[in-house]
């Protein structure tokens, strides 16, 4: 069944105030969308939204993900349906491997006694980390501890391609990536493009975009999407800035207060 | 307020038993010297808990238990412990006596002693003499006197002069018999530039009938030794475990002390070091889980005497359900001690609201020369990391799993005895209920 993946009237809040405020998006397998804004307008609220996170409150609004509601699922089973979350700071933890914790990723998909195998698990991690040009010794450490900005971003990357989801989300992977590290996390993302599998890039910068090339851009300001466009709409916000779209809408402040 | 100790026995009684183990005079009188401090001395005082409260007066009588010739015999409640050890160094006691003893020959022709208690004080006397209860003194308070009243069974293990041994020698102690006193003595002396690992497991059987296990483990490192100690005490809710571990190592001595506390029942437990000799170290590692509503008071310690000594202690405990775990670690330099260095770690992982955890840790330091250091913390499982899991499709269940592994990981890891290591993830396992 081809992906699809709907997000229609989405409000959000954290601790009682409201940061999205009705946001509607439609993607298809295949498809990349950009979501792009300055900070603080509830970007990265609505990729947490999206997947679950226990801190954000949806009021308004649905999720589907071929056709199956979304936020009546667990964090857990969203996954499994096939949600997928690059996050801006993945969380250190201590004492789990990072092999160990992506080979309980892959198996939580798989049925018991369907455990996929050690030697096909570690042939396939070691893989796709020499393809993200990662040191093989980090399967062995602890799960992004003591990792760099840098190196956490592509683990998280990895796990995308360990996992192979149908919705990517990937909230500010290129923040804290130097020029090659950037083009390594932009090939690991076009080596995964599918026909059933849909993108949703969330962004500050365009530069990403050079590397990736998205077929939708949206404007993000004050907890909703106000612009959407083609490739041409990045390339613009690259070259002229956000002022335009604000003067265009005459939104004075474009942000939604305590998100940063 | 004072709790009058009841004892379980009188001097007429415990004099009777001790004539008919044929015991030495002079250990006849000090147990009884022992019995007569436990009526006078009070309870130890724990940190932050009142042990008066807890039922530790389950002592019951002296037992006789019947030897066992092969372990085809042995309960079927340790089974698993001593699978295909027929070959390998192995005791085991039930109740008040020891029933199984095997040294392998390879270790006996090199000098090796490791018998019950009793045998090695008819056997080797003054070697025992020179050392029982002069690590944990019997008028520390009524449990230590209790115990050098009361002990049994009991193992004695003798590493000569040179010599190394590779192979672990191991113990199972077994409780089965409410009416039974189980009050093992553990006494290890490892000879100049000897070394040695000694491996031993508390266990209880189906009863559960209260019993009170009040053991103390003696270990002297002479110059040079290496001695390591590996324990697991998993002993069941009816069993109040009272541990009292204490080693005295000399000059470049060192001692490793590896403790997996996974009773369910009340336990108190002390591992302490006295780094007597100069260049000595000492490693302590104690892995615990609580659960249920049990009360634990886990205590490390390490006294500096020689000077250039070093101490490290680690303490990881996981708390679940309703128990509540007070962990204390105290370094002590004395004066004199220059160039040491004591550092410790305690933390606490509470898996329920109602878990309690408590780390203290304490430096006591008469020296100025000297480094020390701890480090100490107690909380809850992160949310954000049981998130971030959840995220890539585990479920709840196996992300606080693999966080509370994680927790234990970097110090169960460590453990240098691979069999070791499985078992002790194997009980930790049982005791996590997964």
């Amino acid at each position: 069944m081809a992906t699809h993946f709907t997000i229609e009237g989405l409000k959000a809040e954290i601790e009682g105030k409201e940061i999205l405020k009705g946001i509607n998006l439609e993607m298809k397998g295949g498809e990349i969308h950009a979501i792009m804004g300055p900070n603080g307008t509830g970007k990265s609220t609505l990729a947490s939204a999206l997947m679950g996170h226990p801190k954000y409150e949806v009021t308004e609004g649905s999720v589907t993900l071929n056709g199956e509601d979304v936020l009546e699922m667990a964090v857990d089973e969203r996954a499994r349906a096939g949600l997928f979350l690059a996050m801006q700071y993945p969380s250190e933890i201590t004492g789990v491997t990072n092999s160990d914790f992506m080979r309980s990723a892959i198996n939580a998909r798989r049925e018991e006694g369907q455990e996929i195998s050690l030697i096909r698990f570690i042939r396939q991690m070691e893989t796709k980390m020499k393809e993200l040009d990662m040191n093989p010794e980090f399967a062995h450490r602890y799960l992004n501890e003591g990792f760099s900005g840098g190196e956490k971003k592509r683990n998280e990357i990895l796990q995308m391609m360990m996992i192979e989801p149908n919705i990517v989300v990937l909230d500010e992977i290129d923040s804290g990536l130097d020029i090659d590290a950037l083009k390594i996390v932009a090939n690991g993302v076009n080596a995964m493009r599918s026909e059933d599998r849909g993108f949703l890039i969330i962004t500050h910068y365009q530069r990403l975009l050079n590397y990736v090339k998205p077929d939708f851009v949206h404007v993000m300001m004050q907890g909703r999407i106000v612009k959407s466009g083609g490739p041409e709409l990045a390339e613009r916000l690259e070259a002229e800035g956000y002022d335009w779209v604000k003067e265009e809408l005459g939104i004075e402040d474009e942000t939604v207060g305590q998100e940063a | 307020m004072t709790t009058q100790t009841i004892l379980p026995v009188n001097a007429e009684g415990l004099s009777q038993l001790s004539k008919q183990r044929q015991e030495p005079t002079w250990l006849t009188e000090n147990r009884l010297k022992a019995l007569e401090l436990a009526a006078s001395l009070e309870l130890p005082k724990l940190e932050k808990m009142r042990i008066e409260r807890w039922d530790i007066q389950n002592y019951g009588s002296s037992k006789e238990s019947g030897s066992i010739s092969s372990l085809a015999e042995v309960p079927a409640s340790i089974q698993e412990l001593v699978k295909d050890q027929e070959s390998g160094s192995l005791i085991i006691q039930r109740n008040s006596g020891v029933i199984y003893t095997k040294l392998a020959s390879e270790l006996a022709e090199q000098g090796v002693i490791f018998t019950d208690l009793n045998t090695a004080i008819k056997e080797h006397e003054e070697l025992v003499k020179a050392h029982l209860h002069t690590a944990v003194t019997a008028d520390e308070h009524s449990v230590a006197a209790l115990h050098a009243a009361l002990w049994n069974g009991g193992i004695f293990l003798y590493i000569p002069k040179n010599v190394a041994v590779s192979m672990p020698l191991q113990a199972v102690l077994l409780t089965d018999d409410e009416e039974a006193t189980f009050a093992p003595h553990i006494l290890i002396v490892a000879d100049t530039n000897s070394s040695v690992t000694y491996v031993d497991n508390y266990v209880s059987g189906e009863s559960t009938k209260a019993v009170t296990h009040n053991g103390a483990v003696e270990i002297f490192a002479k110059s040079g030794a290496k001695v390591r100690y590996a324990t697991i005490h998993q002993m069941g809710t009816n069993v109040t475990d009272l541990s009292y571990r204490r080693a005295v190592i000399d000059n470049d001595a060192s001692m490793e002390w590896i403790v997996g506390e996974m009773n369910s029942g009340d336990t108190m437990s002390d591992t302490y070091t006295i780094l007597k000799g100069n260049g000595s170290t000492s490693d302590s590692k104690i892995i615990a889980v609580g659960s249920g509503s049990q009360k634990l008071n886990y205590t490390t310690r390490a006294n500096h005497f020689g000077k250039s000594s070093e101490s490290q202690m680690i303490t990881r405990a996981v708390m679940r359900e309703e128990a509540t775990a007070i962990i204390n670690g105290i370094t002590k330099i004395e004066k004199g001690a220059t160039k040491s260095d004591g550092q410790q770690t305690e933390k606490v992982l509470m898996l329920s609201p109602k878990a309690r955890g408590d780390a203290n840790p304490i430096l006591l330091i008469d020296e100025d020369d000297v480094k020390a250091g701890h480090a100490a913390s107690v909380g809850q499982v992160n949310q954000e990391q049981i998130y971030y899991l959840m995220s890539r499709g585990i479920s709840r269940e196996v992300a606080e799993s693999l966080i509370i592994y994680g927790f234990l990981a970097p110090v169960v890891s460590q453990i240098p005895l691979e069999g070791l290591q499985k078992q002790l993830q194997a009980v930790i396992e049982g005791k996590l209920g997964q």
